[in-house]
């Protein structure tokens, strides 16, 4: 079987799967949702086939399995959050439209060779920088949930520091090729791109209060310098800056500290200073609210989940229980209704993602694409472990999407394009040999 | 590079594998931890899509606690509500969103949302799951009996006390009132519980939602001379008929303890009188000189035989209830050094540091009743499954013999006494021969008391055993206050409960 022809056989297992979550919370939530809900699969099973229909033009001998996989993590996703709200479940799927559309546009428009890339690498780097301090711009940016990550234009959302990884992997990816070299030897003056960067993720960290998108840009780029230079010291300089400059910013940025506080102790048994209201509370009725509720969400899942559009996600009078649940604790809301067992699952996909990434980083034949690949699976990982980790409570909970599920146009563009990457990475190390 | 590529590799699917693990964790071992946190509004929410059983009064007929369907987001919810506005609330409870459960509401929830182990109740809960259908709780079907439970309501309204009746040879509660009553139906209500809390009433606060009968403490007054007298009978020190000598007060400590004041005003003196006639008109000295003889360990021995310095055992929460004995610093008190940190005399007829529940002197009085033997308080008669079979039905447990046969003679014949001639002839019943002792303690404002009838009928086949407590009454005798009430809740449940003995 032709590696396009097995994606369509796995595209159609998907699109079967869709069918069937949407049915499920169909019947699981008649009263709420009509016949129309299972539309959506449909319409989801026409946009995988226009993606695999491109692929074919495109990318004929691209991995057969990532197609497939990121259509399950969409499908998961909306689906999921149908059931927390149809009208959400309406613009993710307009975005996800979109989404495709930016695929097609790129693997279409890099098909030929998208190594051009490399020669505007400087164009993709002050590009990163300048699309993560957007959000400072004034009367652009918008602070939601204490951190200021998104611009807004007219009624249109959008987080930047989504597209901004992505330029970021690419521009690493081409000055990495060029320097590896050079940064091999491992010279002190060498260290000054590393010093550079590291500055850089420290001032996103202090101008957007935003943990998590730091330790996703630096840990991106550590393992990319890595790979390129094979030089573990630079991974153990590096980690060792971070974690100061991590400690300095706890002991000085207010919003910071208070994110460590709420990992280390989400429950208190006396009350405290609660900032939110300027008055006494338990800390589990205050700051670390969401964390408790969404922690509550995950427990109450149990081996076996409570089903899909079975889960208790408001209060016995209607309100929301955990705030952001479709976006940043998604995860805790499809632990509580799959379970267990649809939770570890959910995780082996992103894992068998992460190990078709890393498979197309081994088989490429240059640096700048091994570094390309491996720069967007890593990613791809990272980030999946800092919001999952987050809402696991492992790490700091920070304000990031979970890929491809969460729901978020940017990120769903984002990630669409992190697909589009592997997807021409592969189709070239394929076709060479 | 590529050696390098895969070292990241493997780090990237231990970070996800981490992430399995720590789902792993929450989902499994910490799961019971999260489930069992009062803060846990998934399990709070989940609670309402059972559809809780009812709860009727002894009648079977009488709904104190129902249901209502509601549909929010989808989703089908049960809410709670109390036909009747106020019916024994304390004891019933409640079951909301808001402030969470108490009272039977509370206590019996595993019978109430079908969650108890019982094996026909698991199954057809297992069953109710695996169609999807809704979980229907247990209904509960209560010992209180309406008309006495009203009638104990509407005498206690606008003042502060507490009434409890119940069977002396099974314990069945038929009366458990504690006023200010509250709605239980506003407890879900915006500001319903600022509302419930601003009701007015004799006594400040007005704390309607404590219930007076199992844990409000008062200082028993006169109507522990029963339990003064059963340790002296007990002992055989004394019978009936040994004399005293009644100069109108007791020495203690070089200074006089006078007695009580009578209706009139001055200290009453009787001269002569036998420890019978003491207890008929509630003599204070001479019960002060029974305690002088029989020491202070021995009346706290004799009490603790009856059940004091426990908790009693009941079906609500145990915050709810609270244990009679000395108090000392809001705590409950033994002390150490008993003959001299406590006033002996002063214990012996009920004043001292000795604070009782409603329910505990009810206890004393049932006891008394059935011959010595101690029954333990049931509010429960049966729990019924949905389908209508009995998954519970409550039996009489004897908690103790509080006393010998022959003390519980010789004090009921004492008690009758009190009635017919002494300082309780307000709970005479035409017809029938009442038992009883009043108490009018001391609350420490001058000429302001705790009101007590304690009491049980008919006196040679008790059928209806209790006690009355009307906090703080100006210039308010337990003969002249509590007794009307005790004798008109009595003459509610008689008829019933005599048809129910025969």
């Amino acid at each position: 079987m032709t590696a396009r022809n097995r994606e369509l056989a796995y595209l159609i297992v998907v699109g079967a799967l869709t069918g069937l979550g949407f049915a499920s919370v169909y019947i699981a939530r008649q009263s709420q949702v009509s016949w129309g809900s299972l539309s959506y699969a449909a319409l989801f099973v026409g946009l995988y086939l226009v993606a695999h229909v491109i692929a074919r033009v495109a990318v004929p001998n691209a991995d057969p399995y990532l197609l497939p996989m990121a259509g399950l993590l969409t499908a998961v996703g909306i689906t999921e959050i149908y059931r927390l709200g149809p009208s959400d479940a309406f613009k993710q799927g307009l975005w996800i439209i979109v989404a495709v559309a930016v695929f097609a546009g790129a693997v279409l428009g890099l098909r030929r060779d998208y190594r051009v890339l490399e020669q505007y690498k400087y164009l993709f780097g002050v590009g990163a920088i300048l699309l993560l301090f957007l959000p400072r711009v004034p009367g652009l940016g918008l602070t939601v949930n204490g951190a200021r990550l998104w611009v807004h234009a007219g009624p249109f959302q959008f987080q930047p520091g989504e597209l901004a990884k992505i330029f970021l992997i690419v521009f690493l990816a081409a000055y990495l090729r060029e320097k590896r070299e050079v940064l091999a030897q491992g010279r002190p003056k060498d260290l000054g791109p590393l010093l550079l960067i590291w500055g850089g993720a420290m001032l996103v960290l202090a101008t957007t209060n935003d943990l998590g998108s730091a330790f996703l840009y630096y840990g991106i780029f550590l393992a990319m310098l890595y790979i390129a230079t094979a030089r573990l010291s630079y991974v153990v300089v590096g980690v060792f800056l971070f974690l100061a400059g991590g400690a300095f910013a706890e002991s000085k940025i207010a919003h910071v500290h208070e994110r460590v506080v709420i990992w280390l102790q989400p429950w208190t048994t006396t009350k405290v200073y609660c900032p939110l209201t300027g008055t006494m509370a338990l800390r589990q009725d205050c700051q670390s609210y969401q964390l408790v509720k969404s922690l509550y969400s995950i427990g109450s899942g149990g081996f076996g989940g409570a089903g899909l559009g079975k889960g208790t996600f408001t209060t016995a009078t209607g309100q929301q229980l955990i705030p952001y649940v479709n976006t940043d604790f998604i995860y805790s809301a499809l632990a509580q209704e799959l379970g267990l067992i649809g939770a570890s699952a959910l995780l082996l996909v992103f894992m068998l993602f992460v190990a078709r990434g890393m498979k197309i980083a081994l088989q490429a034949e240059d640096g700048f694409s091994k570094l390309l690949a491996a720069g967007l699976t890593f990613g791809f990982a990272l980030q999946t472990f800092i919001i999952v980790g987050g809402v696991l409570r492992l790490i700091p909970v920070t304000g990031i999407t979970l890929p491809f599920v969460s729901y978020g146009g940017s990120s769903v563009v984002a990630n669409f394009l992190v697909l589009a990457g592997l997807m021409l990475v592969s189709n070239r190390a394929n076709s060479q040999t | 590079m590529n050696r390098q590529i895969s070292a990241v590799a493997i780090a990237s699917l231990v970070l996800l594998t981490s992430l399995i693990v720590g789902t792993t964790y929450w989902q499994t071992w910490a799961e019971g931890g999260l489930a069992a946190r009062e803060d846990n509004s998934i399990q709070r929410v989940a609670q309402f899509e059972i559809r809780r059983g009812k709860i009727y009064a002894s009648d079977g007929k009488t709904l104190l606690a129902a249901n209502i369907r509601r549909r929010v987001n989808g989703q089908t919810l049960y809410f709670r509500t109390y036909p009747t506005h106020g019916f024994a609330s304390q004891a019933v409870g409640y079951s909301t969103e808001s402030r969470s459960r108490a009272g039977l509401e509370q206590e019996e929830n595993a019978f109430l949302t079908a969650s108890n182990a019982d094996l026909g109740t698991f199954f057809s809960t297992l069953g109710d799951k695996l169609k999807g259908t809704t979980i229907t709780g247990n209904n509960i079907i209560l010992n209180l009996n309406v008309r006495a439970q009203n009638v104990a309501q509407s005498l206690l309204r606008g003042k502060c006390g507490a009434a409890v009746f119940l069977n002396p040879t099974t314990g069945a509660i038929y009366v458990m009132a504690s006023s200010p009553t509250y709605d239980p139906n506003l407890m879900e209500e915006a500001n319903g519980y600022a509302k419930i809390q601003a009701t007015k009433a004799q006594c400040r606060p007005s704390a309607p939602l404590l219930n007076r009968a199992t844990q409000g403490l008062y200082p028993p007054g006169s109507t522990f001379k029963t339990i003064t007298a059963a340790a002296a009978l007990d002992d055989k020190i004394f019978t009936p008929s040994s004399n005293f000598y009644d100069p109108g007060y007791c020495t203690e400590y070089g200074k006089h303890v006078s007695n009580a004041l009578d209706q009139s005003g001055g200290a009453e003196a009787f001269g002569n009188i036998s420890l019978f006639d003491a207890y008929v008109h509630s003599v204070n000295a001479v019960y002060c000189q029974i305690g002088q003889k029989l020491g202070v360990k021995r009346i706290l021995d004799e009490a603790k035989k009856f059940g004091f310095y426990s908790l009693p055992p009941l079906e609500t929460p145990t915050d709810a209830r609270a244990a009679s004995g000395l108090y000392f610093h809001n705590s409950l008190w033994n002390p150490k050094h008993p003959e001299t940190d406590v006033d002996v005399g002063r214990l012996a007829f009920g004043q001292e540091r000795m604070l009782v529940t409603p329910l505990q002197m009810a206890m004393v009085a049932a006891t008394i009743a059935n011959g010595g033997a101690e029954m333990e308080p049931q509010l429960v008669k049966e729990v019924v499954s949905p389908s209508g079979h009995v998954v519970q039905a409550s039996q009489p447990h004897r908690l103790r013999y509080s006393t010998t046969p022959q003390t519980a003679a010789d004090i009921r014949d004492m008690m009758v006494g009190v009635v017919q001639r002494g300082t309780g002839t307000a709970a005479q019943i035409p017809g029938i021969t009442v038992a009883g002792k009043t108490g009018t303690a001391e609350t420490g404002a001058n000429k302001v008391y705790d009101a007590w009838f304690i009491c049980f009928a008919p006196a040679d086949h008790p059928v209806v055993a209790g006690a009355v407590l009307v906090e703080s009454q100006l210039n308010g005798f337990g003969g002249a206050v509590a007794a009307p009430i005790a004798k008109a809740i009595m003459q509610a449940i008689l008829p019933a409960a005599s048809k129910a003995k025969t």
